[in-house]
């Protein structure tokens, strides 16, 4: 027989599968775009460089860096004034329904301009419905559990952004495996998109049968609510106090730490220490399948011992580890050091001749397929310049591709990154708590918000970029990237110490 | 705590505005390096872009230095009643 206190659990676990379910399609939705960035380019994007390049920064930091902050602001708003339910029920539809319609533009050949047009609104609507998402979720939850549980039961909304990740990345690579290369390249690549209007249906449907809030319910029919959500929180000096707090002592650094963990190692491993494009995306799906259920370890453990210092210990570890994280990369992936005692065979080489029809030189590449002794193998590639003008010498370079790893070697850098994750499930996983904590019921959905896109989208999606640009400094090393995430996650870490309550508020009806 | 607290206010303050000119320094020299052309007008729609969403929150991080200066930190809300 069934005791009220198992209808009160059997009732939480179906509002945090019902509001988890919608955001992790949320993420998905919006990751996969990330993921075919390249191949979206060649389908959908004139062929001209320089116009492609426009249009993906417009679509990539348009939609990540102020689309979603306004979604925040647009929906958070909406959540405060007409309910959660609802609000975030809308959020779904518009993310579900512009990715489906990403995976019917027509290519641009056929359509010209219009695709990469259509591409730019519909990725605009995505960035937008994402900013409403999380706070309306996380509030939702966090409004139906009890007290000393809230940590636990929000961490498992604070699973989905990585189970997001983990989710495009399997549905692309399982799609790409079973249509091979070429039929994913030229029309297989919309089926993760199109695969969406699915989810999100069953999502919405699971949604429509929840009910509201009870404690926005109860405000409601008090008469209570907030007449002007952004005013209150925005020109109420308590209340932005808090709000700045949040941003500068907490999210700020979960955000840096959240994509140097999941994003740029990958990245880096892809780009930096040139791994094969399947063993970098094997690495971070083993890691982030080993770490995720620590988001709920993590926030389970917040209840007991506060939010505060779990949150700021991954912060602290990002910043003392980091480095030597990074080195190791490029220490264990150092092939072109490795060959000269390790080679065990060369492949016959590849040789091309081109002529660079700017300057008269040509170009001759030769390939060849390098094993070493320890089971790992990559692909060496000479490109010679021969000068049209005769007096100057030959200019060589070589580089490294597609390098491949030996088993023990490949398991270490799983362990690694799962330790970058691991950092991520700290500072991450309490956080959705905290931030509900915080603010009063009436402003909730709108002050929690902001700072979490703020924090998580503009310092944290910058991470490549601004990553990228301080390596590009002179004198720099391609460890000097990683300053910007320990800089921020540094600074946001002494905010926090000094700043933050461990105990925080935790009637969250109030 | 409460003098730590005022006395790193004084840092934020700072702090704003230094970061801003940083960033409008960068911005310069990036778009200056860029190739006249499409190439250039990208670099300059990136910077806006960082610049202009950069401005707000470095006024934030000023205006939290104050509030920090000000004392406002000094005993944080217990309950939302407080706030």
């Amino acid at each position: 027989m069934s005791t009220p206190k198992d209808n009160v659990t059997q009732s939480i676990t179906k509002v945090i599968a019902a509001s988890s379910l919608g955001t992790l399609i949320e993420w998905y939705d919006f990751y996969i775009f990330g993921s075919l960035a390249v191949i979206i380019g060649h389908q959908l994007f004139p062929s001209d460089a320089g116009a492609s390049a426009l249009i993906n920064t417009l679509a990539i930091f348009a939609a990540g860096f102020i689309v979603r902050p306004f979604g925040a602001l647009v929906f958070g708003r909406l959540g405060d004034l007409i309910g959660r339910k609802y609000t975030f029920l809308l959020t779904l539809v518009l993310m579900g329904g512009s990715t489906f319609l990403i995976g019917l533009i027509p290519s641009y050949s056929s359509i010209g301009y219009a695709a990469p047009i259509l591409v730019l609104i519909l990725r605009l609507v995505q960035g937008l419905a994402l900013g409403g998402e999380y706070g309306g979720a996380a509030t939702y939850v966090a409004e139906h559990a009890p007290a000393g549980k809230r940590g636990f039961f929000t961490s498992w909304i604070q699973t989905t952004a990585t189970l997001g990740l983990f989710l495009s990345l399997g549905v692309i690579v399982a799609t790409k495996n079973i249509l091979g290369a070429p039929a994913f390249a030229d029309w297989g690549w919309r089926i993760p998109f199109l695969l969406s209007i699915l989810l999100v249906g069953v999502s919405i449907y699971i949604r429509m049968k929840m009910h509201e809030s009870p404690v926005f319910s109860k405000l409601k029919a008090e008469g209570k609510i907030s007449a002007n959500p952004l005013k209150e929180s925005f020109q109420k000096k308590a209340n932005f106090k808090m709000v700045l707090l949040a941003l500068f002592g907490a999210t700020m650094g979960q955000g840096v730490i959240w994509y140097t963990g999941q994003f740029y190692a990958q990245s880096f491993l892809e780009n930096t220490c040139k791994l094969d494009f399947n063993e970098s995306r094997y690495i971070l799906l083993w890691a982030i399948l080993f770490a995720t259920p620590f988001f709920v370890i993590f926030g389970s453990w917040s209840d007991k011992v506060g939010r505060k210092w779990i949150m700021l210990s991954g912060m602290l570890l990002g910043i003392l580890f980091y480095r030597p994280i990074y080195q190791y990369f490029i220490d264990a992936t150092n092939v072109g050091e490795f060959q000269k005692t390790e080679l065990k065979s060369t492949s016959a080489p590849i040789v091309t001749r081109e002529f660079l029809a700017e300057k008269a030189d040509s170009l001759i590449t030769t390939t060849t397929i390098k094993t070493l002794n320890n089971g790992s193998t990559f692909k060496e590639i000479k490109a010679v310049t021969l000068h049209a003008d005769e007096t100057m010498p030959p200019t060589e370079k070589i580089s490294f591709a597609d390098v491949t790893l030996p088993n023990s070697t490949f398991w270490i850098i799983v362990a690694l990154v799962f330790f970058q994750v691991l950092l991520v499930t700290m500072v991450y996983g309490p956080i959705a708590a905290f931030l509900v904590e915080l603010f009063p019921t009436q402003i909730r959905y709108t002050s929690m918000s902001l700072p979490y896109h703020i924090g998580n989208g503009v310092f944290g999606g910058l991470v490549p970029f601004i990553a990228t640009l301080v390596a590009s400094f002179q004198g720099s090393t391609p460890l000097s990237g990683l300053w910007y995430p320990i800089g921020i996650a540094s600074l946001s870490f002494v905010i926090g110490a000094v700043y933050i309550n461990n105990k925080g508020d935790r009637d969250v009806t109030d | 705590m409460n003098t730590i607290k005022r006395i790193l206010g004084v840092v934020w303050i700072i702090l704003g505005p230094t970061i801003i000119l940083f960033l409008f320094m960068q911005a310069a020299d990036k778009i200056a390096a860029a190739a006249v052309g499409i190439a250039r007008t990208n670099t300059t729609l990136q910077w806006s872009i960082i610049i202009i969403i950069f401005i707000p929150i470095c006024a934030g991080l000023m205006i939290f230095g104050y509030y920090g200066v000000k004392g406002e930190y000094d005993r944080l809300p217990g309950s939302s009643d407080d706030l």
